[in-house]
């Protein structure tokens, strides 16, 4: 049972939905009747540029699940690739996406979700594999429509020494869920996982991350931020295991979120679990609403009320911003944020 | 300039101000002193706007103009400028920003041009120069991490660069050293004008000493109750509030 099935033999029973304990908070069984028709194929040349385009050595198009499937760096190559995931129209369409960092390669992968205002179902399957010492940084722009459904599932498998920092930002769809599983080997191989939602009107993310330290010796960050407005939901589901033996792991989580309506909501569920002795492991886990008091600071130095709420929450996010090695997708980043907490 | 009558006001339900009338002309520095729970803090906040204080009767105008109907940012544009007790802080919005956007709302309010960046960093500088505030720190997120003494010379940092009109100073002195309060004291004399007045609230005649007022006004029990020349600090500091909380 899983999405991909679904798709393929257009039966929604292989749905996940709230009976699975690991979508419960992400009920796509509930929300599709029936598994749209497969989708059209797109004009890729008819597209308009997708926003990391001028930062790339090479840009990559799945549209409508269709097009490119395969990254390869090369030992000790270096690049900068720009995978943008394009869904149009109502129909369903899948994809998958291998991606191999080989020895010392160096790899910048700039994905996007670019949907329309259709009400597409589409899934993403990217398998990325890090050789020995090799170095990914994952910069995900998920703008999708309103109406789409959309589920991204990244497998990362790390060689002892390699290193993979993510941050994925998202505004949400209909429902959404940007999932990534990583096989930590230890070896001090390093992780970052970090996330952004900023969800407004009935929008929906759902950030599932789990990482499994299997051996000794490996470190893994995490810091997830996300604001939630109107009616809605912001999903969180970090797990973090470390196996028997996996001594001297140091692993930290943190989720902070800001609710800004009497209707949004937001469900977090950190996990830990620890099989070894000697780790170092910590999570935090906060939900509140921006600081009357400060508000009321900046309103009284002459920032009207908008602007301050957007300053204050900016700032907040800004943390989590800061972390993308990437200085240019960095800065495209902070743009995308500051655009829709000002729109 | 600064017109307040029969002020009326709540927290609560719980009314604190009790018909306070008060006049600061333009060009004019008055005290408030009084003892603690007299609602020096709520005539600060009433008069900016804050939510949670209720005004249900009375009046208060700048230059002839309602400020009760603005909000608070609407009052600030006019030229209304609270120097807090307690300065907040504001993690991940570095000062220079925070002060350049609040600025920049300011003017737009007023149908201003914006300040560039270089006319902006221009100014900084040489305000934090008179103000003795290391640039750097400027750049950091807004009073995260500043000693009470730092924070305060941000509040008269930030009244330098956003040169309001009318000036209020709640408690500025608590918190400072005697260096400090003298840095601090400067700054606000600097901004001393014709066309400007102030308000500086306070329960130690301390400050005065630095910051010379034209009026002292006594406020106890939500009303003012005495009003005097400088004097009447001396007063209070020798024989305490007593007589007037008991007239109260």
């Amino acid at each position: 049972m899983s999405v991909v099935s679904a798709i393929r033999t257009r039966d929604a029973a292989e749905l996940p939905g709230k009976r699975d304990e690991a979508w419960r908070w992400t009920d796509l069984r509930g929300l599709i009747r029936q598994v749209p028709a497969p989708s059209d194929e797109l004009d890729v040349s008819a597209l308009h540029a997708g926003p990391f385009d001028a930062l790339a050595d090479e840009v990559l198009v799945v549209a409508n699940g269709r097009g490119a499937a395969h990254i390869g760096v090369e030992p000790g190559e270096s690049k900068v690739v720009a995978l943008r995931i394009v869904s149009r129209g109502d129909g369903a369409h899948a994809a998958r996406i291998s991606v191999d960092v080989e020895v010392a390669g160096r790899l910048t992968i700039l994905e996007s979700y670019e949907g329309d205002a259709g009400g597409y179902l589409s899934q993403t399957g990217l398998m990325l594999s890090l050789g020995k010492d090799a170095a990914v940084e994952r910069i995900v722009l998920a703008s999708d429509g309103a109406e789409g459904v959309t589920v991204s599932q990244a497998e990362v498998d790390l060689a002892p020494g390699a290193r993979f920092a993510q941050s994925v930002l998202t505004s949400g769809a209909r429902r959404q869920r940007l999932e990534t599983v990583v096989r930590h080997p230890g070896g001090h191989a390093d992780l970052r996982l970090d996330g952004v939602y900023l969800l407004a009107d009935k929008r929906h993310a759902d950030l599932t991350t789990a990482v499994t330290h299997q051996a000794v010796d490996g470190t893994t960050q995490q810091l997830t931020k996300g604001v939630v407005r109107d009616q809605a939901r912001a999903v969180f589901q970090g797990k973090i295991v470390v196996a028997e033996g996996a001594d001297r792991t140091d692993a930290r989580m943190g989720h902070h979120a800001l609710i800004l309506s009497d209707r949004a909501e937001v469900d977090a569920k950190p996990e830990l679990e620890i099989y070894a002795d000697d780790v170092s492991c910590a999570h935090g886990n906060t939900v509140g609403a921006l600081d009357d008091d400060a508000l009321f600071y900046a309103r009284q130095r002459g920032i009207p009320e908008d602007e301050a709420r957007a300053l204050l929450t900016e700032a907040f996010i800004g943390e989590v911003v800061d972390r993308i090695g990437h200085e240019a997708a960095r800065e495209i980043a902070r743009a995308w944020i500051g655009e829709r907490l000002r729109g | 300039m600064l017109s307040v009558s029969n002020l009326h006001a709540a927290v609560e339900d719980k009314e604190i101000l009790k018909g306070l009338s008060l006049e600061v002309p333009a060009g004019e520095v008055h005290a408030i002193m009084g003892p603690n729970g007299a609602g020096k803090s709520t005539l600060s906040y009433v008069l900016t706007g804050r939510s949670g204080y209720e005004v249900t009767a009375g009046k208060v105008t700048l230059e002839g103009e309602d400020l009760l109907a603005l909000e608070p940012n609407e009052r600030a544009a006019k030229g209304v400028f609270l120097s807090f007790q307690y300065p907040l802080e504001i993690p991940g919005v570095p000062a220079l920003t925070f002060i350049r956007t609040a600025l920049n709302a300011q003017r737009k309010a007023r149908g201003e041009p914006e300040v560039t960046a270089p006319e902006f960093l221009k100014l900084a500088r040489a305000k934090a120069a008179e103000l003795k505030i290391d640039f750097d720190m400027l750049k950091r997120a807004l009073n995260v991490g500043f000693s009470g003494g730092e924070k305060k010379r941000m509040e008269i940092f930030q009244m330098a660069m956003l040169s309001p009109r009318f000036l209020i100073l709640d408690e500025t002195d608590s918190g400072l050293d005697i260096d400090a309060l003298r840095i601090v004291a400067d700054g606000v004399n600097a901004l001393r004008s014709p066309d400007r007045a102030m308000l500086v609230i306070t329960h130690y005649q301390r400050l005065l000493d630095y910051i010379k007022p034209d009026k002292v006004h006594v406020l106890a029990g939500g009303r003012i109750v005495a009003t005097g020349g400088p004097d009447l600090a001396l007063e209070l500091e020798r024989e305490g509030y007593d007589k007037y909380a008991r007239a109260a």
